[in-house]
């Protein structure tokens, strides 16, 4: 299957794409952000402070989901060789290393209100925060190395290594006691959020994920144009 | 109306900063990914025209850099 993203193939699909996923991203943004800010009721907890939940968890949601990708690929380039996924993988890290930082960022934002604190070492916290720095190892690994199959190999190994991580995040608030509540929001269980509170978040985390989709797209292409760029020198 | 949107009973600072600061972020990577993209661009256009004919035929011919032509020739910034 990854043979269709072989870069000559997919070049002209992706180029076109970003126009129409754009636009997309800006409409539900738009409906997402009135319904965040303007329809959803508040939390008779937290009142309106819950409302920065609708960009702090689809973000971490993304971020967890991007290094998810980053880590399968690194498997397939170091296990299978598989050269098309060198690409996906480089172009998939800016944006899940910015929606890390927002994860942190408006955590931090929402802490202080809630738990009367900005920061916390608390077990899910910490391990956003490892997340974020494997996210920053691994795009400075592709600047410092330039010898293509070394970058390849440390690259890999550093998503790899970062993916042990991975569970950890999504279940320090089981493991471990923490100032977070427990996931809400599951595939498999019934979900605890009121509808009028899951559709904003619903709405927020699809407009996130065209964002996350549309800056994959722009930097593969630009990864693209450069091998290309290459190529003209040697003709 | 207007108030309790901006104010939020006292979180509107929070609520509003974290927003900001959500989409500041989008608006930077989009700006500094768009302007690598249309460097190599620019960097591929020079590239070209400096090609002889027969080059030019034969990097013409071939699907990717017709795409990267083709993406030139319509949204040069």
């Amino acid at each position: 299957m990854l043979k269709n993203f072989e870069p000559n193939k997919i070049f002209v699909i992706t180029s076109k794409a970003t126009k129409y996923v754009r636009g997309l991203f800006f409409i539900i943004v738009f409906i997402g952000l009135i319904e965040a800010l303007i329809l959803s009721p508040e939390d008779y907890l937290q009142s309106h402070s819950v409302r920065i939940m609708y960009v702090h968890v689809p973000s971490a949601w993304i971020s967890l989901g991007i290094f998810s990708s980053i880590a399968i690929l690194s498997f397939l380039i170091l296990f299978f060789k598989n050269k098309p996924s060198i690409l996906i993988a480089k172009s998939l890290a800016p944006s899940g290393l910015v929606f890390s930082i927002i994860a942190l960022v408006t955590g931090s934002i929402w802490g202080k209100p809630t738990w009367g604190t900005w920061w916390a070492w608390d077990a899910r916290i910490t391990s956003m925060l490892i997340l974020c720095l494997f996210y920053f190892i691994y795009i400075i690994a592709w600047r410092i190395y330039q010898d293509t199959e070394k970058v390849n190999k440390v690259t890999s190994f550093i998503a790899l290594i970062g993916a042990v991580n991975l569970p950890i995040v999504k279940y320090s608030v089981d493991w471990w006691s923490t100032l977070h509540q427990p996931a809400s929001v599951s595939v498999f269980e019934k979900t605890s959020i009121h509808h009028t509170m899951l559709i904003p978040l619903a709405l927020m985390t699809a407009a996130f994920a065209l964002f996350s989709l549309l800056i994959f797209l722009m930097k593969y292409n630009t990864e693209l144009i450069k091998i290309k760029n290459k190529g003209l020198d040697r003709l | 109306m207007i108030n309790e949107i901006i104010l939020m009973n006292g979180y509107g600072i929070y609520v509003w900063s974290s927003f900001l600061f959500t989409f500041m972020c989008f608006g930077s990577l989009y700006i500094i990914i768009k302007a690598q993209l249309v460097r190599e661009q620019s960097k591929f256009d020079e590239k070209f025209q400096t090609l002889n004919p027969e080059k030019k035929k034969t990097a013409s011919a071939q699907e990717t850099y017709k795409g990267i032509l083709e993406i030139n020739s319509t949204s040069k910034i």
